[in-house]
């Protein structure tokens, strides 16, 4: 599904998500400061701007915030946010499911996808 | 420091053109600023403020400027998508006040059609080092399901209906009946947009504005130099702008950064939504239009489903009359940017110069509203409130 073709830029700031993707573990940022998980990670809180953030890892759990299922591609795929158990809401594919069973407010887990131009993707799957 | 009254719109032109394979970018962006100035009784060096937003080829304002061969004193390239020059009207008010610059000409014009450009494509990446990039792009999102989100969003929160999405399409296809240069002149119903394939869930194909080349301009000045020309006086009552963004993943796709930029356009201008006769809205999709009129305040959040249903936007019919050129929705939407087109038609009806079939009956305040980028993840939002003096 991925339209790139392996070029996802991996900046320092963002490795150890990518790293512990390809290790099968979804991680989230948090901040020890105001005690907020953020999405997408970043090295400053996007709410208190501490530096202060680490890197932990998630449940997988989350629910359908929105979706769209584009028709026009072949085949059709569903691209939707997702609201995370820890709070954040992040864009994503609902995959491994059946595309007319998706509703907002159903719930998901995490689906880690592996691309054919080898990138490793935090998708989700319905519950 | 308010800029209401300070400065005066008195030049507007719109390209003509829906398809320009042999016509070159930077001549379009001349063919548009030479004709909004020719509309002005003005020529090109009178110009000592020029505007631009991303469809500019070259760094910023600079090879544009020396294509038109301008001397210019001030500039602005300031790029927040198609919601840009309805930004820089704003800007060039606060030129204009502040001494900068006396006359300010913005442009806009592209050739995506020429160039096969389709929005079901992958965004175009501004920047390769953009932060958002890689959260986003290899999902597959695309113009189209990023608004379908929000329009899936709106549905399930507000119980708004394809039909309500519809009548917007509905509306706009009423009034570019009249336009001889519109791209889709064809008067369509609720049931023909009911019928239209389904492209991304909810959004059918005609809840989807068109892909045209084109362009257009519009010419802002001093007070004292617009009463100078011969040209009916359109007066900056207000204007404002806001960015909305996802906000570290404190998502809402209900409402846009126009919740903002209306509520400070209104408060500069010292109107409300009830005093405005005719409103320019940005309808990349018919989601866009309820959602930004929701926030403008013409009505409440949730309800502009209902509001736009029955013919309501449409002129001679409805309470609030909007994009009686057709709008992006059947006109034009040159280089993927429909803000230019929603101020130069505010224009035209203030004037009195819109088609006599849609013209608003003593249409003395106007508004125009865009959103730039993506109301489904980061945009800029514009507001600009008009006033024929």
């Amino acid at each position: 599904m991925s339209i790139l073709s392996n070029t996802l830029p991996h900046h320092p700031e963002v490795q150890p998500f990518w790293s512990a993707l390809e290790e099968g573990r979804f991680l989230v940022k948090g901040c020890r400061s105001c005690g907020r998980v953020h999405w997408y990670p970043r090295a400053h809180c996007p709410f208190c701007t501490s530096a202060e953030t680490e890197w932990q890892e998630a449940s997988g759990r989350g629910t359908i915030y929105s979706y769209s299922i584009m028709r026009q591609a072949k085949p059709p795929y569903a691209i939707a946010y997702v609201t995370l158990e820890e709070g954040p809401t992040m864009m994503t594919n609902i995959v491994d499911s059946d595309l007319e069973a998706i509703r907002i407010g159903k719930a998901v887990e995490i689906a880690i996808q592996r691309q054919p131009d080898g990138d490793v993707l935090p998708m989700f799957k319905l519950a | 420091m308010s800029i209401n009254g300070q400065a005066y719109v008195v030049g507007a032109y719109e390209h003509p053109t829906r398809k320009a394979p042999d016509k070159s970018l930077a001549q379009l962006h001349a063919e548009v600023a030479f004709g909004a100035l020719a509309d002005a009784g003005l020529s090109k060096d009178d110009v000592d403020g020029y505007f631009c937003g991303g469809d500019a080829p070259g760094t910023g304002p600079l090879s544009l400027v020396e294509y038109m061969n301008l001397k210019v004193r001030h500039a602005d390239s300031t790029n927040v998508g198609g919601s840009s020059y309805i930004l820089h009207v704003n800007h060039a008010a606060q030129a204009i006040a502040a001494g900068k610059c006396n006359i300010a000409l913005i442009t806009l014009a592209g050739r995506p059609r020429s160039e096969s450009q389709q929005k079901g494509a992958p965004q175009r990446v501004d920047n390769p080092v953009q932060p958002d990039f890689p959260w986003e792009q290899p999902f597959g999102m695309t113009t189209l399901n990023a608004y379908a989100m929000c329009a899936m969003r709106h549905m399930h929160q507000f119980g708004t209906t394809p039909e309500q999405l519809a009548w917007v399409k509905v509306a706009a296809s009423h009034h570019a009946q009249h336009n001889p240069n519109a791209m889709l002149r064809d008067v369509v119903t609720v049931e023909d947009v009911a019928n239209s394939p389904v492209i991304a869930d909810p959004l059918r194909r005609l809840d989807c504005c068109v892909i045209s080349d084109g362009g257009g301009a519009v010419i802002v000045t001093r007070p004292e130099i617009a009463r100078s020309l011969k040209r009916p006086l359109v007066k900056v009552r207000g204007a404002a702008e806001a960015i909305k963004h996802l906000a570290g993943g404190d998502v809402d796709l209900t409402y846009s950064g126009g919740a903002r930029s209306g509520a400070l356009a209104f408060e500069e201008a010292k109107l409300t939504p009830a005093d405005i006769k005719y409103v320019s809205v940005y309808d990349s999709f018919t989601i866009t239009v309820i959602i930004q009129l929701e926030d403008l305040g013409f009505c409440k959040k949730g309800e502009g489903g209902r509001f736009v249903a029955d013919g309501n936007l449409i002129s001679g019919i409805g309470r609030l009359p909007f994009n009686t050129d057709g709008g992006g929705l059947c006109n034009n939407h040159p280089n993927h940017r429909g803000g230019m087109t929603k101020i130069i038609e505010a224009v035209r009806q203030l004037r009195g110069e819109a088609h006599p079939a849609v013209q608003v009956a003593n249409c003395d305040l106007a508004m125009a509203h865009g959103t730039g980028g993506l109301l489904g993840t980061r945009h800029g939002s514009a507001s600009l409130i008009l006033e024929r003096e």
